[in-house]
């Protein structure tokens, strides 16, 4: 209030000189990654935003329909199938994964000179492509000649079977992505501060209640976190269906990127694979906002 | 008394815990083992129940075979090319953009942070329809560009960077300006330096995002000779049938790059994925 009221014309002038001189000094820096940014990210979402309403297809050129693929979409049994194969594939990867990556992460953490080794055998799947993954896992879950088959004296064809596809893709999923999630909890287990195991140690605290009262509760944060990562992720599931499955057998692995990409690149219709992409990025922040509130509240504090 | 008669029991639990990991640690890996020992075999050798752990005798063919009947080279050559221009726009452009949010108090900088921070919430996936009609219309299908560009409209090292210059003191940049030098200088002379070894760690897991990369470069393109690795190999994979030694001989060569880079700079690695998930 009182430096608006003192503010001669002169240092009004002098400030909006410095702001000047700022923006100049920054627009080069800002300039390159802005266009970029805005050109290959926001307006795309905007534009998917607006082709979802029109009957576009994959050229960009329709009409305006207002809310009619949104009122298709509802009605479309597949839509529906693609949503329950999601959130199917959703429930046999994320906890899995998350109780699997915990329960290594204490293992890895004890150990002391095979650390370093361990650590990388559980990692190294990570970081190979994804159809390096698939390639490997058709040949070791292949009918007749895979590894898995011959070992376990099983005849089952695991990519092609309505029953066992989709377990199949998550337990492939699993191999491939677990080494994340062990980096995290292992980051987290390594902070927890020596002093309370010493304090613990010193009130006779067994192994279990120091896991319990210790351990446990100072996971909590990451845990949470590695559940939302996990869940946005897998939302966006489409590569290891596509490249293991198809979506098939009978659109048993049909997941909901899967179904974007068959209306939107196969059947041409842009504006209605839009108007997908639009329902999934609604449900993927639904989805991490109620997760948030239901097991985030441990972050913040 | 009660610990000296504890003593035995703890050891052979730690033992057996230890003999646990390596087992686990083991069965991971041996996926990975049996791409390498299946790519050795002779195509016959594949097919045999039992199958021979180790391939008997080495044989080179499937890889003879793949480098002279799939244009497996010139996939390589894309992928390292975009992966490597990638990586070095990503972290430059970033570099610049950060620095200024965190350095200069210009004009729609609260503006410009807001909607960097809003391209977290859109996974690039819900518009991928948009992101094609777009790059099809600048006529970049099946060109490198339409490859790269739409990969560098992340905010993830954007806010990584900023993070880390925020921390660094104001007064080394302030010397160097007092010296004359632009806010360009600064940044490379001052605030890079400073952030190496982040730098490194962003770089190189940057760079085996890029190279992994699998759904973009499958939407953009479609010629045989503008796909890179990962697309490529799962083109032989239906062309040679059953012949998974050759399948697997181009695993083996499309995971040689990342699996040396994790293995060499395994540390770094583990550094930028805790920065680029959120934790420090």
């Amino acid at each position: 209030m009182t430096t608006i009221a003192t503010e001669t014309p002169q240092t009004r002038q002098r400030k909006r000189a410095k702001a000047w001189q700022a923006f100049f000094q920054a627009l080069p820096l800002v300039l390159p990654f802005t266009l970029v940014y805005v050109l290959f990210l926001i307006y795309p979402s905007l534009r998917a935003v607006q082709l979802s309403l029109t009957n576009s297809d994959l050229g960009g050129i329709g009409k305006y329909i207002g809310l009619e693929n949104y009122r298709k979409l509802f009605a479309d049994p597949l839509f529906g199938t693609s949503l329950v194969n999601t959130l199917y594939f959703i429930l046999l990867t994320v906890v899995p994964n998350t109780l699997l990556a915990f329960a290594f992460a204490l293992m890895v953490n004890r150990l002391k000179r095979a650390k370093k080794f361990v650590l990388a055998a559980f990692f190294l799947p990570y970081v190979l492509p994804v159809s390096v993954v698939t390639n490997l896992w058709i040949w070791l879950l292949d009918q007749s000649f895979g590894l898995i088959n011959i070992v376990t004296g099983l005849s089952i064809s695991w990519f092609q079977d309505p029953t066992y596809s989709m377990p199949a893709v998550a337990f492939v999923t699993i191999w491939w992505t677990v080494g994340f999630n062990i980096l995290l909890f292992l980051a987290a287990l390594q902070s927890i501060p020596r002093e309370y195991f010493e304090a613990a140690a010193l009130d006779g605290a067994n192994d279990l209640q120091v896991f319990r009262f210790i351990t446990w509760p100072s996971m909590w944060s990451t845990t949470s976190l590695v559940l939302l990562l996990q869940l946005i992720a897998q939302f966006k599931i489409f590569d290891q269906v596509y490249l293991l499955t198809g979506g098939g057998p009978y659109d048993k692995t049909l997941v909901t990127l899967l179904y974007l990409y068959r209306k939107g690149f196969q059947e041409q219709q842009g504006g209605y694979a839009s108007a997908i992409g639009i329902l999934l990025l609604i449900i993927i922040f639904a989805a991490s906002l109620l997760q948030e509130r239901f097991l985030g509240r441990g972050r913040s504090e | 008394m009660n610990t000296m008669r504890r003593k035995p029991l703890a050891t052979m639990l730690a033992w057996s815990g230890t003999l646990l990991s390596l087992v686990f640690a083991v069965l991971w890996v041996f996926p990975l083992y049996w791409m390498v020992s299946t790519s050795l075999k002779a195509e016959i050798d594949t097919t045999t129940v039992p199958p021979p752990l180790i391939p008997q005798p080495f044989d080179l063919t499937a890889y003879t075979y793949i480098l002279q009947n799939s244009p497996i080279l010139r996939w390589y050559a894309n992928s390292l090319i975009t992966a490597l221009i990638i990586t070095f726009l990503l972290l430059f452009l970033s570099l610049l953009v950060a620095f200024a949010l965190s350095q200069i108090d210009f004009p729609g900088k609260k503006w410009l942070f807001w909607i960097i921070l809003a391209g977290f919430m859109i996974p690039f996936q819900t518009s991928l329809i948009p992101l094609f009609i777009l790059v099809s219309k600048m006529g970049l299908t099946n060109q490198y560009a339409g490859i790269i560009l739409p990969q560098l409209a992340a905010p993830l090292i954007v806010v990584i960077y900023k993070q880390f210059f925020d921390q660094v003191p104001r007064d080394l940049g302030d010397a160097a300006r007092i010296d004359g030098a632009s806010e360009f200088q600064v940044l490379i002379k001052v605030y890079l330096p400073l952030n190496w070894a982040i730098t490194w760690a962003l770089a190189i897991v940057s760079f085996i995002g890029a190279w992994d990369n699998f759904l973009w470069p499958f939407i953009v393109t479609n010629a045989t000779s503008m796909l890179t690795i990962p697309v490529g190999i799962t083109q032989t994979q239906s062309t040679y049938g059953i012949a998974y030694a050759r399948t697997m001989a181009s695993a083996v060569l499309a995971a040689i790059p990342t699996v040396i880079a994790f293995i060499f700079f395994q540390r770094r690695v583990t550094e930028g994925i805790m920065a680029t998930s959120g934790i420090k």
